[in-house]
């Protein structure tokens, strides 16, 4: 402390100027600053070409027959619409199975989990998030297919387990931001944990979880590794029950286009590629002004 | 309302406050109203015949090899408000949240000696601290409203423990009894985080209020509010005896000395004084009271 006297000495009138090492400073957080932009425009523009390429490929073969249509029985052309309507329910009864897996996962590990156990299952769930989707696919075919036949439940259920940990993760994250002191006060009103947990704590995160949830569903609409296993054969036109017979579904099918002979297949598995990108947006779209809408509710 | 879902094994129902029936465990206490000396600022009656709510014995508190508080006794009576006073870090918070058990998931928390409340041990063999929780209500430092409405905030705890009826009632009286009511009764369905600082304390006042606890326990609840907020809770503590007992620890001396009949001052974890708040703050016993009451550490 006695030292500040005499380190600190300077001349008091000198101009408001940069000098000494100031200027070496400036350079070093300027240099710093631009860094982080141009990171941050690179990710950007990486998305911008994939859109661009995407969009500039498939837009021809976007039509209103091509989202409503059947694909023709035999030979190639027609549209996607079972297709559609197959990643809908597979996707969809994914994240039926997924979401309250994880959530309830993610609650356990906040509110309940102690030590070890804890510590264990967020280890599974990170090595599960590790496990290619391939060898998921592989799993889901000897546990649902083999002996049996494809289906729409099985695509289903190999993409909740590529959901469930990115759910409980992110779930997980969000919860631990619910400030304690909410905790302590549902605590103290002499209220069951579990309604404390239903009724305080999972509304505060609520917001926050349904956004982890549209990005797993947004990371599983597009997989496509497992469905090549357990759904991609299917009955011609719009089918809805998942039990039946495999489902059409986007992936696939983008796969199946780009391998045909014909160089219509090209545009239409871009087609489909940007249809299956525009699901994708209007899922996270529409939960985050659903989001916007609750955080309204909550903070007026 | 019954108390049908909240009968434990050791803790037996209490009657409500209106129905005023005489309390099973009565205790003469030992301390009579020290001869001369006005008790209490609102001349409450003494001690004598009073209830002892909590007998606190030999009452020893760690977090693992940390001593916070050691081997306070004292009582608390019913109806009158207890201040518990003492600079930062003496064990007054570690104090009172472990009358209703709120250090329980605190790692390395032990406690030795006994709590009794009303006779039974509170960390006795079969208690439930959920029930324990709702018979000794809290109020925190910060204000801590759920982002929820005004109304479900009040409402939140008699819906969960099954006191569905007369919920309007029940939530309009807690509001009335936080001296809320005239502020928010045309905005019960907005925000509880739309209210100003000292309106969301009265309204964790009016929360607690709402589970029917007998105790309230304040954890400095003016710590974090405007000396006119503050003023307003300070006359809404003193209505609220004739109903509740409460314990509140403080950091503002004057503050105990506005509220409070009695006065526990502790310091590194021990009891120095217990007494009335007129005789604490005029004729303490101790040197360290004195010294600290008189603004010489703290």
């Amino acid at each position: 402390m006695t030292d500040m006297t005499t380190e600190t000495l300077f001349d008091p009138t000198a101009p408001l100027t940069a000098s000494g090492n100031l200027r070496r400073r400036q350079l070093v957080s300027g240099l710093a600053e631009s860094a982080a932009t141009g990171a941050a425009l690179l990710a950007i523009t990486v998305l911008g070409i994939v859109i661009y390429a995407v969009i500039a490929r498939g837009a021809a073969a976007l039509s209103w027959d091509f989202l409503t249509k059947n694909p023709p029985a035999f030979g190639s052309g027609g549209g996607i619409a079972p297709a559609i309507v197959g990643t809908a329910v597979i996707v969809g009864l994914g994240t039926l199975i997924a979401a309250p897996v994880g959530i309830l996962t993610a609650l356990y590990l906040t509110e309940f989990a102690r030590g070890r156990i804890g510590n264990l299952i967020r280890l599974t769930m990170d090595v599960l998030n590790g496990v290619p989707s391939i060898v998921i696919g592989v799993f889901v075919f000897g546990l649902l297919v083999r002996g049996h036949h494809q289906s729409g439940f099985a695509a289903a259920v190999a993409l909740a387990i590529i959901m469930l940990p990115l759910v409980a993760r992110s779930a997980q994250e969000v919860l631990l931001l619910v400030p304690g002191s909410l905790r302590e006060a549902a605590d103290a009103l002499g209220v069951a944990r579990w309604r404390s947990v239903l009724g305080v704590i999972l509304p505060s995160a609520m917001g926050g979880i349904l956004t982890g949830t549209v990005l797993a569903v947004a990371r599983a609409a597009g997989e496509t590794a497992p469905l090549l296993l357990v759904s991609s054969i299917y009955p011609n036109g719009v089918h809805t029950n998942p039990f039946s017979s495999g489902l059409a579904n986007i992936p696939v099918y983008i796969f199946n286009a780009s391998e045909q002979a014909d160089p219509g297949g090209f545009t239409r598995a871009w087609g489909a590629a940007l249809v299956l990108m525009a699901f994708i947006l209007i899922t996270s779209l529409g939960a985050r002004a659903l989001l916007a809408r609750s955080r309204r509710k909550l903070t007026r | 309302m019954t108390f049908d879902e909240f009968s434990g094994e050791d803790l037996e129902p209490q009657p409500l406050p209106e129905q005023a029936a005489p309390r099973r465990v009565r205790i003469k206490t030992d301390l009579g109203p020290p001869p001369g000396i006005r008790l209490g600022t609102n001349g409450k009656s003494p001690t004598t015949g009073r209830d002892v709510v909590f007998d606190v014995r030999d009452l020893s508190i760690s977090y693992g090899p940390k001593t916070a508080v050691a081997n306070v006794s004292f009582k608390i009576y019913r109806n009158l408000i207890t201040a518990i006073i003492g600079p930062s870090g003496c064990g007054k918070t570690t104090f009172i949240r472990s009358l209703n058990r709120m250090n329980d998931s605190v790692p390395g928390f032990g406690i030795n000696g006994e709590i009794l409340y009303h006779g039974h041990n509170v960390y006795g063999g079969g208690v439930d601290r959920v029930e324990v929780r709702r018979r000794i209500g809290m109020v925190f430092q910060k204000p801590n409203p759920f982002p929820k409405s005004i109304y479900d905030n009040v409402a939140w705890a008699p819906r969960n423990l099954g006191m569905r009826k007369g919920l309007d009632e029940r939530v309009e009286k807690a509001i009335r009894q936080a001296a809320l009511w005239d502020e928010v009764k045309d905005r019960l369905k907005s925000s509880a985080l739309s209210l100003s600082g000292g309106q969301q304390q009265r309204l964790c006042i009016a929360r607690a209020l709402a589970a029917n606890p007998e105790v309230l326990l304040l954890d400095e609840p003016c710590s974090a509010l405007d000396p006119i907020s503050t003023a307003k809770i300070e006359e809404l503590i003193d209505e609220l005896t004739d109903d509740y007992t409460i314990v509140i620890v403080t950091h503002n001396m004057q503050q105990a000395a506005r509220v409070s009949e009695f006065t526990a001052f502790m310091y590194l974890g021990e009891l120095v004084e217990f007494d009335s708040t007129s005789k604490m703050f005029t004729a303490p016993h101790d040197q360290r009271t004195q010294d600290y009451i008189t603004g010489r550490f703290g």
